[in-house]
């Protein structure tokens, strides 16, 4: 399927790219690798392995100081940076909805600030597209959950029909049953959408599970690059694999109790 | 009815009009200098450290300090443009009280700014605001009822202060403050506080519409109470429309002498065809300034106060000497016109009272000396920082056991009530005869002459048609006539106001 080009989201490559701060901690080291048109890769590792560094350098949230970044073939500093971001759907942990506008204005201010005036029929859609009830349109962010909150940020990453989706832990703040069912919504709404889709999570289980590909990343540097079977099968090298046994083992435990039942 | 308040208060138009003019200019002026400010430093730490550090070092300064600093500072800033810059009155008001109005809408609009939710700050880089749709979608309505709240501080601190830029000459609601204070005349002090008081109640309230009127996203309630709110201000202009005659300015200082003195002057002056105006209530060290630089055409001083302050001469001739010194140094070095002296004089005077002078054997300066370790003295809120205090210590060492300097009015209760024991009266005060007070005698001749004289500014200099309304003054007023006036509205009962004083003080004049 993602051979199939035809309206698919975009490469994106990386390039040499590193990010040192003043002072001299280095985030990301030198990484440089292709993503492919229409791919959903994960990129995993522990807290502070430089993997959202990495990602905010897509949409210019965090500049390199090295090196750079291209999104098919066009480095992201061709165009004014508001111009890239707005061709870039964009989901973070903290969702960050604007809490004195409505759910309809949250998930139109992409549409407004690009100077659209006609909204209401894009708002339906949308939330039907994350599965919201539409008389949710007219509520404020405070009157919705945790879970709804997240929809509604998803909806508004998508509203420009952006082909690039990129997301900083989108699920890390959800309760699990919450957690499974949005992940499974995005992955469809990848697919559907054909899009090109990159999502930092520190769940190795989560990205096993939905993604097409892997990238470990471990102190700044990519580590690890591979399927999620070639990393179940252990081709990702010692540190994929101390990665992978812990939902492996918490798999296997399962099983022993559903064997015990 | 004819109640003391009620009269007092038929002068509250005019100068509610000026009061909320200026509160609102100075409002309006903060509000265009502090929101950039505020924006600005919440982007930079270090401009945000530099900028709060000067509104709160402003904010330290009292309020009437502020105001008299800006005296001096547009004096010489004036002078270095080649004048043209008033330092008095309205310009010098707006700027004190526009930078007390920075800092409560300076540090609102940083803390709001600084203690946004950074996620709503990421969304909206996220989606792709440019940083003035970041600025008006998400951060002003998120921050405006923080910002709103620092808006009615400013707002309310405004109005209060604008009571002490009187001082400096510009009307406000303060003008019957001080001058009821002044002559002891509560109904007036009562009504300018009143009024102060309940416009800054109700432009407070207005504006606490207008912040839960954004914070609640109600639209119509918001533009309701900022429609009332342009609507007082337009009303306050209003006297500002109808053909804009040139009148003339009478001066005073701020004590009931000069209040009748002014009512006098402004009188004739209106007889010969003037509209008058006045600017009560100026400090003694800005009035002579305020004369050469033309922002009051006429007023009365003393030989002595302009000898000594204005000249800085430490020598003391003869009353006549002084006055024709003034006259020729007035003339070259200012272009301003010495018009004659009035008639009387109205000279420091240590004052003690009648029994106690009598029971300490004290009848000169030379006397007080001995005594002076075990007495306390009261005198009015300049006495201690001018010259003549200064000449007077150098002829006569002494030593009081306390120095405490009092509102002029004060200064005489004060010494009533035994806790002054001697005062720096004036000469021509009602209240030395009427407290039974004795004026000590210098025989070393150490203070200067202090004739009433009539001084007009370079721009009236030539004017025949002022200058004959003021002239048949000169000479004709002789200090009983002024004591007895001045007592009319000094004494605590049955007080006349300074109008009233001057229309009698014309009567008498005139047989």
């Amino acid at each position: 399927m993602p051979e199939d080009s035809r309206a698919a989201g975009p490469t994106v490559a990386f390039e040499g790219v590193t990010k040192r701060y003043p002072g001299g901690a280095v985030a990301v080291e030198s990484v440089s690798v292709t993503i492919a048109a229409g791919s959903f890769v994960a990129l995993v590792g522990a807290s502070g392995s430089g993997k959202s560094t990495l990602l905010k350098t897509i949409n210019r949230l965090v500049e390199p100081s090295e090196g750079r970044v291209l999104i098919a073939g066009e480095p992201v500093e061709a165009d004014d940076v508001h111009q890239l971001r707005r061709r870039i759907g964009y989901i973070f942990q903290n969702v960050g909805l604007f809490p004195h506008l409505s759910v309809a204005e949250n998930i139109a201010i992409g549409l407004k600030i690009d100077g659209r005036k006609q909204t209401v029929d894009r708002v339906t859609e949308l939330l039907d597209l994350v599965d919201l009830p539409r008389d949710f349109a007219g509520r404020t962010p405070d009157a919705l959950s945790g879970g709804q909150r997240q929809r509604v940020g998803v909806a508004r990453a998508l509203a420009t029909e952006p082909k690039l989706l990129i997301m900083d832990e989108p699920f890390g703040a959800l309760d699990p049953v919450t957690r499974d069912q949005l992940g499974n919504a995005i992955r469809a709404l990848h697919d559907r959408l054909r899009l090109t889709t990159i999502m930092v999570t520190h769940d190795m289980a989560e990205a096993l599970l939905i993604t097409d590909r892997i990238l470990v990343m471990q102190a700044g540097r990519i580590v690890a690059d591979c399927t999620p079977r070639g990393l179940i099968a252990g081709e990702g090298g010692p540190q994929a694999d101390a990665l992978v046994a812990v939902p492996r083992e918490q798999a296997r435990r399962l099983r022993a109790l559903e064997a015990d039942v | 009815m004819n109640s003391p308040f009620l009269d007092a208060m038929a002068r509250v138009p005019d100068l509610l009009a000026a009061h909320v003019l200026l509160a609102a200019s100075a409002l309006v002026l903060g509000l265009v200098i502090s929101l950039p400010l505020a924006i600005w430093s919440a982007r930079r730490p270090l401009v945000a450290r530099a900028a709060l550090g000067f509104a709160s070092l402003i904010q330290t300064i009292p309020s009437l300090a502020l105001l008299a600093l800006f005296y001096p500072l547009l004096l010489s800033l004036s002078a270095m443009v080649g004048g043209g810059i008033p330092a008095l009155g309205f310009l010098p008001s707006l700027l004190a009280l526009t930078l007390y109005a920075l800092l409560p809408i300076l540090r609102n609009g940083v803390t709001g700014l600084t203690s946004l939710d950074p996620a709503i700050i990421e969304a909206a880089d996220g989606v792709g605001m440019t940083k003035w749709q970041k600025l008006l979608l998400v951060e002003a309505p998120l921050v405006s009822p923080v910002l709103m709240a620092g808006i009615r501080t400013a707002a309310v601190w405004t109005i209060g202060a604008a009571t002490l830029s009187t001082t400096v000459g510009q009307p406000s609601l303060g003008d019957m403050i001080f001058a009821g204070l002044q002559t002891q005349n509560w109904a007036l002090v009562l009504a300018g506080c009143v009024t102060a008081a309940g416009l800054a109640l109700t432009v407070d309230a207005l504006l606490g519409v207008v912040e839960h009127g954004i914070a609640g996203r109600k639209r119509v309630r918001t533009f309701m109470a900022l429609g009332v709110l342009i609507l007082g201000v337009l009303l306050a202009m209003a006297p500002m429309l109808p053909g804009k005659q040139k009148s003339v300015v009478v001066g005073a200082k701020g004590f009931s002498e000069q209040y009748i003195l002014a009512r006098l002057i402004g009188h004739r002056l209106e007889r010969a065809g003037y509209r008058v105006t006045y600017r009560e209530g100026l400090g003694s060290a800005v009035v002579f300034g305020a004369l050469a630089s033309g922002d009051i055409d006429v007023y009365v001083d003393y030989s002595g106060t302009i000898w000594t302050n204005e000249m800085k001469r430490q020598d003391v001739p003869r009353r006549g000497a002084i006055v024709k010194g003034i006259s020729a140094w007035a003339d070259s070095r200012h272009e301003i016109r010495l018009l004659g002296a009035l008639g009387f004089e109205n000279a420091y005077a240590f004052a003690m009272q009648d029994s106690k002078a009598r029971q300490l054997g004290i009848r000169t300066l030379d006397d007080l000396v001995a005594q002076a370790p075990a007495l306390s003295f009261g005198s009015d809120l300049e006495f201690l920082e001018r010259p003549e205090w200064a000449a007077v210590k150098r002829a006569y060492p002494l030593s009081f056991k306390s120095a405490q300097a009092y509102n002029p009015t004060f200064m005489y209760r004060a010494i009533e009530s035994g806790r002054a024991d001697v005062i720096s009266a004036f000469s021509s005060d009602g209240r030395i005869a009427a407290q039974k007070l004795t004026v000590l005698r210098d025989p070393k001749g150490a203070i200067p002459g202090y004739d009433a004289i009539l001084l007009i500014d370079p721009e009236h200099a030539r004017d025949a048609r002022f200058i004959n309304a003021l002239a048949p003054l000169v000479g004709h007023i002789p200090v009983a006539l002024m004591r007895e006036a001045n007592y009319m509205v000094d004494r605590d009962k049955d007080k006349a106001s300074p109008e009233e004083a001057a229309k009698w003080l014309e009567a008498r004049m005139a047989r």
